[in-house]
């Protein structure tokens, strides 16, 4: 048995950056972003205070695109190099890729309220955008929810994933290629001019949200690898 | 080449298969005449163009649905698609076969649909023609090759829908910008050229990626 | 020919088996034994090509052009005739002088008069008999056959019995069996599979 043991793959270590202090650099992040973009940045000529959740729904849609980004590096890791980990890594890049675009469709919601006094524009390309990446990655889900664990669930949940990062230039392009034809452009909203203190706001708020995303993957990650050892010491127990 | 060898014995048994069950083809075309005719009723009388150019794409679009749901049923039931995986081709030439059979059968559906639209609607430009064309083969070639993925799942048909419709939005800004017409778009290039764009990244990824979709 | 080493197997939490060594060298007859759900198949499938380990390691001397793996499905469609399949079949693999061989095999397992109708007309022993014609069909040098006899009648068994004497010694062969006692005059090696 206790060769059968031996044969175990350990935990091991994703990076030398220990978790707790991921978490504590989220929080004092996420705090100072927070702080500075409702007390220090300043109001926006055209749209006064609302237009401050601009700076989450940007740096959160920037942050949601790298979560694809890296479950579509992660799918090609495990397609072409058979690396063990990445199926479960790309897995977890896609759930908190979903979870950002979510948080991504509700800010824009809100800002779109806020502004023009509907909950919901059509004309705004990244708002469209995310919900058909949206549902492209609830299918995601579904599919893999539909199979067994093994080879055959990572390998198609891999090439899905390939296929939504070619999917977001793609369907960016149908969307303005789209406006022609569906209504004459009313409503935008535009992103402030850059500068001083709005700068510095902006990239506090989008480092912020690339470190909380890291901190959630590495989180979720942990916790699916603990899982998957528990899984496989009571098989060899068995 | 051997590889296109291939792909003709595979396409063939495809359509042979499919003419002797002689199933979905019908089907396809009841389906898409039975859509046109509920379209009427949800129009208003004197629809537009632009209205009636959408409309006509989802009928397309549902329509293709219904017969690459079918596409990889004999492979699943019998378990043949071991069989075609055991042999020495290249595992792409199964995707494109499959692609190439179901493009046979959503052609044969539009040489009814087509007319039928023109009948019952707008007549139909030389750039609808085209963008059916370029449509197509985005259709089959994705759909086919998600149709592979979903027949393995336990969810089966319930999934094929759902993994496909975000993937084809881009097919319908396209197609429906090339066959709408003047006024609301004064030329169908743009458009006509976005889905030749969209068929060959699409394409290139199906061929090489389908390798992986079959074999553990 | 076929090499493997603590070859493993296990579909998420299900395990199938663990630990399996094999041999089989050229020309050599392995009989693979054991109770239903032992692993009989996966264990064959693997060795086949058409599935990968979970651990261990194998070695396959020959590529996917040169195995043929007899399964507990036919993998025949059944709404094509037999020639049609052995058709598609025989250019798939590149078999030279498709016909004539098509033709020999049809006659040799006795189902040339059927040739023209549809597998779903043919009964369970004419299935696997086609079966069988399907995996001879490119002169495999290795055979992997899963449980081969079941479903033949005895005229059906009598005639695997002389294909396989035949080509005993000039190809390699592992064969899972419910009833070794058929085929242990051929037998090099055996592997009996745990529950």
């Amino acid at each position: 048995m206790s060769a059968a043991a031996a044969t175990i793959r350990p935990v091991g270590r994703t990076s030398r950056i220990p978790l707790p202090a991921l978490a504590a650099a989220s929080l004092v992040l996420v705090t100072g972003a927070l702080a500075l973009v409702f007390f220090v940045a300043p109001n926006d000529a055209n749209q006064g205070f609302s237009q401050r959740i601009f700076y989450f729904h940007v740096s959160i849609a920037i942050t949601a695109y790298a979560c694809f980004a890296g479950a579509a590096w992660k799918a090609f890791l495990h397609l072409w190099k058979r690396e063990p980990r990445a199926d479960l890594e790309s897995y977890v890049c896609v759930h908190q890729g979903l979870i950002f675009g979510t948080l991504v469709l509700l800010t824009g919601s809100i800002w779109a309220k806020i502004s023009w006094g509907h909950w919901w524009l059509w004309s705004e390309d990244q708002l469209v955008l995310f919900l058909v990446l949206f549902l492209f990655y609830c299918a995601y889900f579904m599919l893999r929810f539909s199979l067994e664990p093994g080879p055959q669930r990572a390998n198609l949940s891999a090439v899905y994933a390939l296929f939504g990062i070619v999917l977001v230039p793609v369907s960016f392009a149908a969307i303005r290629l789209a406006k022609n034809l569906i209504h004459p452009v009313v409503f935008t909203l535009h992103g402030p001019n850059f500068g001083g203190w709005i700068l510095v706001t902006y990239c506090v708020a989008q480092v912020a949200m690339l470190v909380l995303a890291y901190t959630l993957y590495r989180l979720e990650l942990g916790g699916k690898r603990l899982d998957q050892r528990v899984r496989d010491l009571k098989e060899v127990l068995v | 080449m051997s590889y296109l060898r291939d792909v003709g014995a595979l396409a063939r048994k495809d359509l042979l298969l499919e003419l002797r069950a002689r199933d979905t083809l019908p089907a396809m075309l009841l389906f898409v005449a039975a859509i046109f005719v509920v379209f009427h009723f949800t129009l208003p009388a004197k629809p537009s163009r632009l209205e009636t150019s959408g409309l006509l794409w989802v009928a397309i679009l549902f329509t293709a649905l219904l017969g690459l749901g079918r596409a990889f049923v004999p492979e699943r039931e019998q378990r043949t698609m071991d069989g075609l995986v055991l042999a020495p081709c290249d595992r792409s030439a199964i995707w494109l076969a499959k692609s190439l059979a179901t493009l046979a059968f959503l052609a044969a559906a539009e040489v009814v649909a087509l007319p039928l639209y023109a009948l019952f609607f707008h007549r139909v430009s030389g750039a609808t023609v085209l963008a059916v064309v370029l449509a197509d083969l985005g259709i089959c070639a994705v759909g086919t090759f998600l149709g592979a993925m979903a027949v393995v799942t336990r969810a089966r048909d319930l999934l094929l829908p759902l993994l496909f419709l975000p993937l084809a939005i881009p097919i319908v800004v396209g197609a429906v910008g090339a066959s709408v017409g003047p006024p609301v778009v004064a030329s169908p290039g743009k458009y006509l050229a976005f889905l030749g764009l969209y068929d060959l990244l699409f394409g290139v990824i199906c061929w090489a990626s389908f390798e992986y979709v079959v074999s553990e | 020919m076929l090499i493997v080493r603590g070859l493993g197997k296990r579909y998420g939490d299900k395990r199938v088996f663990r630990g399996i060594d094999l041999e089989l060298p050229r020309g050599g007859f392995v009989v693979v034994t054991g109770p239903n759900g032992s692993g009989k198949t996966t264990l064959l499938r693997i060795c086949a090509g058409l599935a990968t380990p979970s651990e261990g390691s194998l070695e396959r001397g020959v590529g996917r052009a040169q195995v043929g793996y007899l399964g507990h499905e036919p993998l025949v469609y059944r709404e094509l005739t037999a020639l049609e399949n052995l058709d598609l079949y025989g250019r798939l693999y590149r078999v030279p002088e498709r016909r004539e061989r098509i033709g020999m095999l049809l006659e040799r397992f006795d189902l040339w008069e059927v040739r023209h109708e549809r597998v779903a007309s043919y009964s369970r022993g004419m299935t696997q008999r086609l079966a069988l014609c399907r995996v001879l069909l490119h002169d495999p040098e290795l055979l992997v056959l899963d449980e081969p006899y079941s479903a033949l009648d005895e005229a059906g068994a009598g005639l695997l019995d002389e294909q396989l004497a035949e080509l005993r010694g000039e190809r390699s062969f592992l064969l899972a069996t419910h009833e070794p006692a058929r085929v242990e005059r051929l037998a090099s090696g055996r592997l009996a599979l745990a529950a």
